[in-house]
């Protein structure tokens, strides 16, 4: 029941998000400054996620920001072909044949 | 209605032609979807919320977290603060796209934001740009959407169902920070947004054990504020980097 009651107000405040502009709030209305303090979500939130995600190991979650970190290596490999191809799809296929690559040397 | 009257032919193509622009995103959410399906019930979530989840919160993003952050025994308080920050942009994208859809009725601008996302942002977006705001252009938007919708609900299903025979050593749960990455690297135009995501990163790592979830959003707080402040202290706003600000 705790669990139902959490995805269900996650569910709200997404959709209330979602929302916002569409039917609370007129667009012609939203200030200028509330605009660009919005731009910032979306780097502080991706970043904070990745992260940690990359440079502590998986299980014992170790810190570990030397090379021998494959997914460190494999994130940094990612990075490169979203920037070069702006594409999801690119960046997933190559950063998880890295990972598993780096995974299968290492043994 | 504003399509009362108009050609169902036209309605049609836009629909599809909304479908068509969605296929090649469609090739990078389905491993996402299912990753999420297999990680939710390997953390332990059962397999009617874990898919739950996917029709409620429908936000690949904020499920991943929210799956986290409920396996390491959060408060819901703090889980539910997390996914209004995770899914804060989808506020500018509201916001960008509000322009185009003032003129439908209550009903189809609920629907629409019910199913707004990333992706479907970026495919309704690209075509209102182009062609600009045309009659039927909301069923391009719907069918795009409705395109990603089914394929989340589908994927989710699929990874649910596999999840448990998923052996660790694939390391699906990598396919989160990596579809994040994609996300990331093109938005990372100008300093301000680079210093957003240098600091959120940084306090993220060092906030990594901090009780209840609390590192993460301390992190995604002090990130937008040392945004907004670079912004302040570079004085001349940079050009908009997310199509949301420049209309």
């Amino acid at each position: 029941m705790r669990l139902w009651i959490i995805i269900i107000a996650m569910g709200i405040v997404t959709y209330g998000i979602r929302l916002s502009v569409f039917v609370f709030v007129h667009h012609s209305v939203l200030p200028r400054t509330a605009r660009d303090a919005l731009r910032f979500v979306t780097p502080a939130v991706l970043a904070a996620i990745i992260l940690p995600a990359v440079i502590y190991t998986r299980g014992a979650g170790h810190f570990d920001a030397t090379p021998g970190n494959e997914r460190l290596v494999a994130a940094v490999v990612a990075s490169g072909v979203a920037w070069a191809t702006k594409s999801v799809w690119a960046t997933i296929s190559v950063g998880m044949a890295t990972l598993w690559l780096l995974q299968w040397i290492v043994g | 209605m504003t399509t009362t009257g108009a050609p169902a032919a036209r309605r049609g193509a836009e629909f599809l032609a909304g479908i068509r622009a969605q296929v090649p995103l469609l090739l990078g959410v389905a491993p996402f979807g299912m990753a999420y399906g297999a990680y939710a019930v390997k953390t332990g979530l059962p397999s009617g919320l874990a898919q739950a989840m996917s029709a409620i919160v429908f936000g690949g993003a904020s499920q991943f977290v929210g799956v986290r952050l409920l396996g390491n025994g959060v408060p819901g308080a703090i889980i539910v603060l997390t996914t209004l920050l995770v899914n804060g942009r989808h506020m500018l994208y509201s916001a960008a796209l509000a322009p185009y859809t003032d003129h439908l009725s209550r009903r189809w601008r609920w629907l629409l934001a019910y199913l707004l996302t990333d992706e479907a942002y970026a495919t309704a977006i690209t075509r209102y740009r182009r062609a600009g705001p045309s009659m039927h252009a909301h069923w391009f938007f719907f069918g795009s959407a409705l395109a990603l919708w089914s394929t989340w609900q589908v994927t989710t299903a699929v990874g649910v169902f596999v999840g448990a025979a998923v052996p660790d050593s694939w390391s699906l749960d990598f396919a989160l920070p990596l579809t994040f990455l994609a996300i990331l690297v093109p938005v990372l135009r100008g300093r301000s947004a680079g210093a957003a995501a240098a600091i959120a990163g940084v306090v993220a790592v060092v906030g990594f054990r901090w009780p209840y979830g609390t590192g993460l959003l301390t992190a995604m707080v002090v990130g937008m504020a040392a945004g907004i402040a670079a912004d302040m202290a570079l004085c001349s706003p940079e050009p908009a980097d997310e199509a949301a600000v420049s209309e």
